[in-house]
């Protein structure tokens, strides 16, 4: 705190004597830090690509003995890779998928002869409305959970959340799916226990089909959330202008929500943002459970029919949305907190440390 | 004269500890119910895991009574029931136990052994290798977890050394970027300057000086990463591409359950509450552990 009060009053001297060139220098930090990052960004998209083709490539067997089957003749498997471009060398295949892929062309499964970047579309948005409502639920569980935790720390209340929190965190969507199928579809007989109602057959409907395979996934997030802005909620309210607030006669739960929640919520922001990304990998399973058109069924179906190129494709395009919400989430960080903009290359607030409250990203 | 001797003696007399234990300042706090609930039931998971081989139970795949029996005192075959083939669920959860625990511990020590050893390099060295190191967990960690073990398992078919290869690998960036950050913190340290000073090798600095403080902050993160692993053991055999059938494991218990849940509910909650407790207890245990030994969290 000292530190960042010695160095805003440095800069506000500064501005006093060339305060054009100081903001000129300030854009400039800015803009170079934006390109630094995403040209990271890039370079981790470019790992990550080569990283799945040398993973189909390290697969025992080729895409055509996948398509012919086991019976066929190690003449007529060499013919068609040969046909199909398997049989050029690793960079060449590499660089051939990565051109086609640039122009939005991640190759046609050989199995079903469906363009793999149609078929992911297709998927693409029962995947994200799911990701969106488990986020929605998180967030809304989760915020005012830990603001009750926060305002009372360490109470009998917050322990009891804590504990219920805690719980949440070691529910997988696995083993929370199935319960919820049978708590609200067997036994309650309110919702669908599978199958997905689009959205242009009404909202409602869909919304129904869509909650319970949400609420397996939000679990874990409402858990990982109340930690984190908990943490950030007790660190704020132990500042000097919170007490100050205090001290004007400010009523607790103003100074909560006015004072105090908007600088605690950069972190949760942040790891909204993760999740997000995390969640639409981890749809799967409730993909798999609830029977839901979604990428994770996509995967899933194409792992059990040897399908590599849908694989690779699939396993690209999630593996760049990953990459691409991460630095969008790293960069909105600094356009909504100040503090961050200025000091580019000191952003690791302690905070930021303890949000890991997950280890692996399941 | 006399004065020189008897502080020799004194020197020698107690050999210096070079290579005792690390010395642990005691607890601050008292135990929660929840922790030591926590420590009892991963030694009973432990325990039960361990002599599964020994107990008087049924083995895996012999019938012990009619198919999809709710659990009943008396026989301890039939305690939690039976599976949909008249199976002891008792039996199958302790030897999917076995298999859970087998693979969630041995693909951590994996990821702690190649992560510390990264992230001891990227942390003391700096520079080219950190900025590599670091380069290799952010790819790592760019792949959804379950993503990344999907293709795995379909790529090279879904065995136990492909599976642990693969959770290994997953778990690895968590213990990379752990022991980069501890390093670092320790690093800069008076009392490795004084090694440096006094002459002291790299090699020595790393493994002599830094090595025996990080660890014990990545010994306290294990429980946390062994529960995550256990859990995506758990999703991968769910989805049917986990341990392979004949060998019981806790996701694929569930995953045979849920289509008979309509008539015989415990075939889901059996193996999902006991899944629950470990994951549960493996969490608890972990923060517990993080609580006390995570320097990076007391700043």
């Amino acid at each position: 705190m000292q530190q960042i009060a010695v160095r805003s009053t440095k800069e506000s001297e500064c501005k006093i004597t060339f305060p054009a060139e100081l903001m000129r220098s300030e854009v400039l930090a800015m803009w170079t830090d934006v390109f630094r990052r995403v040209g990271y960004a890039l370079l981790v998209i470019l790992l990550v690509t080569i990283g799945v083709q040398a993973l189909m490539a390290l697969a025992p067997g080729s895409v055509a003995e996948v398509i012919l089957g086991e019976a066929a003749t190690p003449e007529a498997v060499a013919a068609m890779n040969s046909e199909l471009g398997y049989d050029r060398p690793f960079i060449v295949q590499y660089l051939d998928w990565l051109f086609s892929a640039l122009q939005g062309d991640l190759g046609v499964s050989p199995i079903t002869h469906i363009p793999v970047m149609e078929a992911i579309m297709q998927r693409l948005p029962v995947t994200l409305e799911l990701a969106v409502l488990a986020l929605g639920i998180a967030l809304i569980v989760a915020i005012p959970l830990a603001v009750f935790s926060a305002a009372f720390p360490n109470s009998p209340l917050d322990r009891g959340i804590n504990g219920v929190t805690s719980a949440f965190l070691s529910i997988p969507a696995f083993v929370a799916g199935p319960v919820l199928v049978y708590l609200f579809a067997v036994t309650m007989k309110s919702l669908p226990a599978l199958g997905w109602t689009p959205i242009s057959e009404g909202l409602g409907e869909n919304l129904r089909s869509a909650i319970l395979p949400a609420l397996a996934v939000a679990l874990t997030e409402i858990a990982a959330f109340h930690r984190v802005l908990r943490a950030d909620l007790i660190g704020t309210l132990r500042e000097d202008y919170v007490a100050a607030a205090r001290s004007k006669g400010m009523s607790r739960s103003y100074v909560m929500f006015r004072h105090a929640f908007r600088p605690s919520s950069f972190s949760l922001l942040t790891i909204s943002g993760l999740s997000l990304a995390r969640l639409i990998g981890g749809t799967i399973i409730v993909e798999s459970l609830f029977v839901l058109p979604g990428i994770g069924q996509l995967i899933s179906t194409s792992i059990i029919q040897r399908d590599v190129v849908t694989v690779q494709g699939v396993v690209a395009f999630i593996a760049i949305g990953f990459v691409v919400i991460n630095m969008v989430v790293d960069l909105g960080y600094g356009v909504i907190d100040p503090r961050v903009r200025r000091a580019p290359r000191a952003r690791k607030s302690p905070t930021a440390a303890k949000a890991s409250g997950k280890a692996v990203p399941a | 004269m006399t004065v020189v001797t008897r502080s020799i003696s004194a020197v020698s007399a107690p050999p210096p500890a070079r290579f005792g234990t690390p010395v642990v300042a005691p607890a601050k706090r008292r135990w929660s119910v929840l922790v030591w609930f926590s420590y009892f039931w991963i030694g009973l998971v432990v325990f039960l895991a361990i002599f599964a081989s020994v107990l008087p139970i049924a083995s895996i795949d012999q019938v012990v009574g009619p198919p999809r029996q709710p659990p009943q005192l008396g026989s301890l075959d039939t305690l939690l029931g039976t599976d949909g083939t008249g199976r002891s669920m008792l039996s199958r959860l302790i030897y999917g136990g076995q298999v859970s625990l087998v693979v969630g511990s041995v693909s951590a020590l994996g990821g702690v052994l190649v992560g510390t050893a990264l992230g001891l390099f990227a942390g003391y060295f700096r520079r080219g290798v950190d900025w590599t190191v670091t380069l290799v967990a952010d790819v790592l960690l760019s792949f959804p977890a379950l993503v990344l073990l999907l293709a795995i398992t379909s790529i090279f078919s879904p065995s136990v050394p492909t599976l642990l290869v693969g959770l290994a690998l997953t778990s690895t960036p968590t213990f990379i970027r752990l022991a980069r950050a501890n390093t670092m913190a320790w690093s800069s340290r008076e009392f490795v300057r004084a090694a440096r000073n006094m002459g002291a090798s790299d090699g020595r600095i790393v493994l002599r000086e830094i090595l025996p403080n990080v660890l014990p902050t990545i010994a306290a993160y294990l429980p946390l990463v062994v529960a995550a692993l256990i859990v995506a053991e758990g999703s991968l055999s769910f989805l049917g591409l986990g341990v392979p059938p004949p060998t019981p494991s806790w996701g694929g218990m569930i995953n045979a359950g849920a289509t008979e849940m309509r008539t015989s509910p415990h075939l889901v909650f059996v193996p999902a509450t006991v899944l629950f407790l470990t994951v549960f207890a493996l969490n608890q245990a972990g923060e517990h552990l993080r609580l006390r030994f995570d320097r990076t969290l007391h700043d």
